[in-house]
């Protein structure tokens, strides 16, 4: 609380300050900044965290003097979970309140949904979410993990760690999934596993008939193989699965689960009590020991209520916002081709540790965790690499293999190092 | 003939009137014109409005004129999206795959432009095969062709089997409204073809069209879109107006006693039904290159019910009210979703819209319901006494 | 200067300590391995652990398996136990207690590779010890882990052991062990043999690790234990692929080795004389690449002809890792009798699982059965009478911690709260609307909206934690194969209940009757003097509030969300259509149907659940076509229109 006044009191002083100054030309209008995430329907409970973060670090930044001398305003629109209203909010922003950057999206589809008109309107978007790759817009900036990220260091895990030589690959029936899948099934076959020993299921979202399933993975280990999941199942549907895998009595030991969609956020639906010792891979955990982490927690629990949890995405923004602020100051300017170019080498702190750097091909280099699940609905990091370099092409399927995104050398998303061609400078939606 | 027929329904000429006066008010403020005093994204919401309204009235007649709550005509509305969204997706990555194409050493063979396509398409969702669905996809003819024809024949089949069994009243409502589970199940399953979840996206961007700046394309597609309304009004009026209007009113009341007349019912209604859906069909194929993006999600049951929901509030049993409900409901849905109305602070508590506005609508059609059974369309009535046709 | 004294003191506490051997000494040796150990390498520090023979070994593994040891930043590890900020301290040689700021201290958190390998050396120290639990945990880690050397000392432990669940446990792994590791072929095929009628997982994996096999290929039939000897020409481009892989045929070449070769040999614009804007036809590349090999600038093309001589030439086999025939042979043959039994047991357990289904179909429907099916008034706020049950339950938990007793309490409750939205609903809105059924259509669904958005804003978009108690928590399992969840039983159970209590109601009470009789003909039945206004609202209580005790049981085993009414209002309608209006059998009947059709269709395309449920609806809408009146038709004037 005391938190909060103090803030609240530095904004003003702040904000008094900028008016004793309004004769400084430059901040004729403030800088807007544009926050494009469902505050209602399905993706509400993810997304609206995420403008609460956005508010939170707009206002931590005003706090410490905005941005090129600039106030930074908060333009806050509600596109509802609504994959269409998406493009027509994204317009808005960029064409009646004229913002410079955008903050926003969670799901595959609204990120498709948009990407023609950010290019279109030359905006700017930083999409928070780990996703599926495949994917390079010279107006967007992926903050999340690429599947490189997270998916292909878990089964690693899996193969070193945990000996796994049997998968269950369960998911929603979703684009992230599958073509996450897709990643998976080919870069398990390169690492020697028999196309056989490759279960995969998909699910409708929401599913909750789990049984039929679950028995099926248990089943995999009659050739005596060590067996382990590795499931994109998302949200909701989570819950049956994991009561279903508790009262199967399937414990972490005898079957692994490594969950890529499952965070501290939906662990709080949960009596964890069950599942401990069962996996996720992000690129941050609440759990995770710095200084730098403890700071965010405890602001963002004085700004949002005392326990609240934060998660992968929310340190997303949090890198995505500083080094966009540190780019504007660089360039001197909020003008999109600017910024981008003062983009590209951009470093901030990880809330891990380490440092998060911005790629050409618009994606951070972010260490990847692994955590085990505990009784409190939080994870255990019990391993932490380096820090590995966004892929927004993936290595592993033959169509892709060939494709770079260089944006600051080759001025190119998509470009077919074999003909040595750039196949298309807009992103494919 | 004609001239009896606007005779006998003024309210024709005065929405026709109306219609074409606000497209021209519209054309003059819209960005394409200079004036820019309404924005791009604005004359988008417009456009799709007005074929919102178009799919209402195709409602309203299969509802308030022939009495069959289909709970299934907006899932014919998101197969003509579907239809028209695959030429455009379709044609838009051939003309970057030639393109791209262009420099190769060797010149591609058909195979290889069309396994390049299916990459580009279906890499997104982690497939790069061609699915049978998608073979007439290159050409636009077919494709428009589809946009009718698919939903017809769909309508046509499962009208034929609903409609012989004599499933009446609130069966087929559920049976319809399984239809469209089914049908958005099916667009869902990556399987199928046509990208699962993210379905078609980028529909915006007009094949040959490139040039032209979207300000103006969108009031292209809003002309496009006012005519259409107006055409499939007139037509519908004229269809409800005759005696074949009369038929099928009749059998909304009593469908046994128009039977006992010696009438073929089964026949009337497939003919409504499957009319209604084609015109529904076009309204989609109209709308989905305003919104950008069509998915499963479009064409979900619910979406449906919301479509019984505007011409129930508006006024069932007469073209305009159809018109009115779906353009004020779906308007104040996105004003009160966007943030823009102001919210209501009660002291204790404050009122956010973007969180009570369902409630408000759940509860204002409950009350519509009850109280107001003739919806908006009703005040009409009481402007000039007794005339109408409302139940 | 007071850092130096220090290090210096710890250096020679160390060197000191070495010299008598303490397992501080081992560790810090393999300082390193220890602080961050991976699966594969831990191996050699826990092997010189155990090989201390010390006795502090025992507990300092278990600690360490289960995260309590600590490393100083010097170095030095602790076992460790946390509390506000401070942690007390156990010396891992000496026992000796002491407490520390824990900033100076970093926890180890080996990773369950890790904590399987040290599970696997803490067997020979627990196999013998007179804890119950820790045998138990030995005999868990010998079952993860199997290897040969355990053989012998479980062999040993078996005549100790008094607890007599476990001694069981310990034969049945002894049989495994012996199957796989024992010396003697006969040992080896006795127990092979005695594992015929086993459906377990671990059996199954023992006869399967017998029965490894490797795949070959050769150009004549090799020596060994051969599994068997395969058709190439089944699937001839991965036998072909084989070949290649053993560098006993040249590759194929594919379209992208061909369009290769191609570019690499353009002269002046033309390709073996061909002009290259001629090559978007794969006739023309066909040729251009011909006429190259013909030159020898390419390797000749692999045709099909050259592919299936090469197969034919060669023999493809499978070659048992075990090279003893008797072994394999017995394995084989216990694996086939052990097949069938699984295959009839993944048929009960597919049973059972739509049985399960069904029933939760069941309880969904129950509700509408009542209202829809006897009333005929269609409710699509039924969904979310179900999630006013759910939610009922989960606020019931947050009030009263223990679980069984909240549950005990939640379902009453539950009743209660979706009787009286049941009855407010029938008396403001149905009740004025008996003579326009598809109006009551539509007025629910307002209803259904506006309840779904204030269930949002009061509890949040986000699943809420419904739990069932421990005696509800585990799942009956009769083999590793038939198992099927407590829950899921109870609500199997559940459903049979409502069942008998409905049709109770309805065929043998006063009230039954008098529902009848106002559903069959208002006019009469009040001029008998029932008050039909009081029946319907009782009537659409009732079935109101079944919904909120469905939503409990639904809660319990899935989840709480704002939205899962509308999961099954679709179906719900659905089970009651396709069963039949107007019966309770027929949703009965429904609910069997659309369970086991869906679990049919699931099981004939395993990979796809969104598929099965698709095609379900699909055969549903047929069904109703065809049979509108559903299963369990009405017949003569009760059948009505």
């Amino acid at each position: 609380m005391i938190n909060r006044k103090t803030l609240l009191a530095s904004l003003c002083a702040t904000s008094l300050f900028a008016l004793s100054t309004v004769a400084h030309a430059d901040c004729a209008e403030p800088v807007k900044v544009g926050v494009l995430h469902s505050l209602s329907g399905t993706m509400a409970i993810s997304e609206t965290t995420l403008k609460d973060t956005m508010l939170m670090l707009i206002e931590q930044q005003n706090a410490a003097g905005g941005v090129l001398g600039c106030q930074i305003e908060a333009v806050v629109v509600d596109p509802a979970s609504d994959w269409p209203l998406f493009a027509e909010k994204a317009r808005e922003l960029l064409t009646v309140n004229k913002v410079d950057v955008i903050f926003g999206n969670w799901t595959s589809v609204s990120r498709k949904s948009v990407l023609p008109v950010i290019e279109e309107l030359n905006g700017l978007l930083f999409y928070p979410v780990q996703y599926e790759g495949e994917e390079s817009s010279r107006n967007v900036f992926y903050t999340g993990a690429a599947p490189n990220q997270q998916a292909i260091p878990a089964v690693d895990y899996f193969l070193e760690e945990l000996g796994v030589e049997k998968f269950a690959l369960l998911g929603t029936d979703y684009v992230y999934p599958r073509t996450t899948n897709n990643i998976l099934e080919q870069y398990l076959q390169d690492k020697g596993i028999a196309s056989g020993d490759i279960f995969v299921n998909y699910t409708p979202f929401g599913q909750s008939d789990w049984a039929t399933i679950v028995s099926d993975v248990v089943a995999l280990g009659e050739d005596g193989k060590q067996v382990g999941v590795i499931s994109t199942i998302n949200g909701d549907a989570n819950i049956g699965f994991y009561k279903e895998l508790a009262a199967a009595g399937i414990s972490a030991d005898d079957i692994p689960v490594v969950a890529f969609s499952v965070g501290e956020e939906e662990l709080s639906g949960l009596d964890t009590t069950n599942l401990v010792g069962h996996l996720a891979a992000w690129n941050y955990f609440m759990s995770a020991e710095s200084d730098a982490n403890t700071a965010f927690i405890e602001a963002w629990q004085a700004f949002a209520g005392e326990g609240r949890v934060t998660n992968d995405p929310m340190e997303a923004h949090y890198i995505g916002f500083n080094m966009w602020v540190a780019a504007v100051e660089a360039a001197g300017t909020t003008d999109v081709d600017a910024v981008r170019a003062a983009m590209y080498g951009q470093e901030f702190p990880n809330l891990t540790g380490g440092t998060a750097v911005m790629l050409p091909n618009h994606h951070l280099a972010k260490p990847v965790l692994i955590g085990e699940i505990t009784a409190d609905g939080q994870f255990d990091i019990i391993s932490q690499t380096s820090e590995v370099r966004g892929d927004a092409w993936t290595d592993f399927l033959p169509a892709s293999a060939v494709l770079v995104s260089d944006w600051k050398n080759l001025g190119c998303g998509m470009y077919n190092t074999e003909t040595e061609t750039c196949v298309q400078l807009t992103s494919n939606y | 003939m004609e001239r009896s027929f606007i005779a006998k329904n003024p309210s024709v000429l005065w929405f026709l009137l109306g219609l074409a006066g606000f497209t021209i008010v519209i054309t003059i403020l819209s960005e394409a014109s200079g004036a820019a005093l309404i924005s791009t994204s604005f004359v988008k919401t417009l456009g799709k409005t007005l074929c919102l309204c178009l799919v209402a009235i195709a409602m309203d007649v299969v509802w308030g004129y022939c009495g069959i709550l289909s709970l299934g005509h907006f899932a014919f509305f998101g197969i003509g999206g579907y239809a028209i969204g695959m030429w455009l997706m379709y044609a838009r990555t051939e003309d970057i795959v030639i393109a791209s194409l262009e420099n190769a050493t060797l010149p591609p063979t058909p195979d290889e432009i069309t396994n390049a396509i299916g990459t580009q398409i279906f890499g997104v969702v982690g497939s790069s095969d061609f699915p049978m669905i998608w073979a007439f996809s290159h050409s636009l003819t077919l494709q428009l062709l589809a946009v009718a024809l698919v939903p017809g024949l769909l309508a046509l089949v499962f009208g034929w089997l609903a409609f012989r069994s004599r499933v009446t009243g609130v069966y087929l409502s559920i049976l319809t409204q399984a239809m469209t589970l089914a049908l958005s199940l099916y667009f869902f399953q990556n399987d199928t073809g046509l990208r699962g979840n993210n379905g078609l996206s980028g529909l915006q961007n007009i094949p040959g069209l490139e040039a032209v700046s979207q300000a103006t394309l969108s009031l292209w597609f809003f002309w496009a879109s006012a005519f259409a309304l107006g055409v499939g009004y007139v037509l519908f009026a004229w269809i409800t107006a005759g005696k074949l209007g009369s038929v099928i009113r009749a059998i909304r009341d009593n469908e046994a006693r128009v039977r006992f007349l010696g009438y073929h019912v089964e026949s009337y209604k497939l003919f409504v039904f499957t009319i209604t859906a084609i015109i529904a069909a076009i309204a989609g194929a109209l709308y989905y290159p305003q919104a950008g993006i069509i998915n499963p999600a479009e064409i979900a049951p619910i979406a449906s019910i919301y479509l019984a929901v505007w011409v129930a509030i508006g006024g069932r049993g007469r073209l305009y009210g159809a018109v009115i409900g779906a353009a004020v409901v779906s308007l104040m849905s996105s004003w009160f979703t966007g943030g823009k109305a102001p919210d209501i602070n009660l002291g204790f508590y404050v009122i956010g819209w973007t969180d009570w506005w369902l409630v408000l609508l759940g509860l204002t059609f409950v009350a519509v319901t009850l109280f107001f059974p003739k919806g908006i369309g009703g005040l009409f009535d009481l402007l000039q006494p007794r005339k109408g046709d409302a139940p | 200067m007071r850092h130096t004294i220090l290090a210096l003191m710890i250096l020679l506490g160390t060197a000191l300590a070495a010299s008598a051997q303490t397992l501080q000494s081992i560790l810090q040796a393999h300082g390193e391995e220890i602080a961050s150990p991976s699966r594969n390498s831990v191996g050699v520090a826990l092997g010189d652990i155990v090989a201390s023979g010390l006795p502090q070994t025992t507990d300092f593994l278990e600690q360490w398996a289960e995260k309590n040891v600590w490393q100083r930043d010097d170095g030095m590890f602790f076992i460790g136990a946390e509390g506000e900020g401070l942690l007390t301290l156990t010396d891992i040689d000496t026992g000796a207690q002491s407490a520390d700021a824990s900033a100076e201290y970093y926890q180890l958190k080996p990773n369950g590779g890790v904590r399987r390998v040290i599970g696997t050396a803490l067997v020979q120290f627990q196999l013998l010890d007179p804890d119950l639990t820790r045998r138990e945990t030995a005999v868990a880690s010998i079952a993860r882990r199997p290897e040969a050397a355990q053989l012998a000392p479980l062999m040993a432990s078996i005549d100790g052991e008094v607890d007599a669940d476990l001694k069981a446990r310990k034969i049945q792994l002894a049989n495994f062990l012996s199957a796989r590791f024992a010396e003697s072929p006969m040992n080896r095929i006795a127990a092979i043999n005695s594992l015929a009628t086993d459906t377990s997982v671990e059996a199954r994996a023992v006869l399967n690790q017998i029965l490894t096999k490797s795949p070959g290929v050769s150009d004549r039939a090799p020596d060994g234990n051969i599994a068997a000897i395969l058709d190439p020409f089944i699937d001839p481009d991965r036998s072909y692929a084989a070949l290649v892989a053993a560098n006993l045929a040249p590759a194929r070449q594919s379209a992208a080795d061909i369009k290769e070769a191609l570019e690499a040999n353009i002269i002046g614009g033309r390709i073996a004389d061909l002009p290259v804007a001629q090559m978007d036809d794969p006739a023309n590349r066909a040729a251009a690449y011909a006429a190259l090999a013909a030159r020898g600038a390419v390797p000749t093309l692999v045709t099909d002809e050259a592919r299936n001589a090469a197969l034919s030439a060669h023999v493809f086999y499978e070659l048992y890792a075990t090279p003893n025939a008797d072994i394999t042979t017995a394995a084989a043959t216990a694996l086939a009798s052990v097949e069938t039994r699984v295959a009839s047991a993944q048929a009960v357990d597919l049973t059972l699982d739509a049985l399960s289904l069904a029933s939760i179909f069941f309880l969904a429907a129950i509700g509408l059965a009542i209202t829809f099916g006897v009333m005929g008034v269609i409710n699509m706020a039924h969904g979310e009478f179900i999630m006013m049950g759910a939610y009922t339950g989960y606020v019931v938990q947050l009030f009263i911690p223990n679980y069984t007793v909240s549950i005990v309490v939640a379902l009453p409750l539950a009743f209660a709260v979706t009787f009286a939205a049941g009855v407010v609903m029938e008396r403001l809105v149905i009740r004025r609307l008996y003579h326009r059924p598809l109006e009551t259509l539509l007025a629910t669904f307002g209803i259904s909206i506006a309840l779904q958005q204030i269930a949002k804003n009061i509890f949040g978009t986000q699943a809420r934690p419904l739990t069932s108690p421990d005696w509800l928590a585990g799942a009956f399992v009769v083999n590793d194969v038939i198992r099927i969840s407590f829950i899921r039983i109870a609500i199997f159970a559940m459903a049979l209940i409502f069942l008998a209590l409905i049709l109770y109601i309805l065929k043998r009470t006063r009230l039954g009757l008098e529902v009848r009789a106002v559903t069959q003909n208002p006019g009469m039945a009040s001029s008998m003097g029932i008050n039909p206004n009081r029946i319907n609202m009782m009537t659409f209580g009732l079935g109101s509030g079944i919904a909120g005790i469905a939503g409990v049981a639904i809660g319990l085993y899935a989840k709480v969300t704002s939205e899962m009414g509308s999961d099954y209002i679709v179906q719900s309608f659905m089970t009651v259509v396709v069963g039949g209006v107007g019966n309770v059998w027929g949703t009965l009947a429904g609910a069997a149907m659309i369970g086991f059709g869906q679990k049919g269709i699931e099981w004939l395309n395993p990979s796809n659940t969104l598929a099965a449920q698709t095609y379900m609806i699909l055969f549903v809408i047929l069904f109703i076509q065809f049979r509108p009146k559903g299963i369990v038709a009405l017949k003569g004037r009760a059948a009505g229109d």
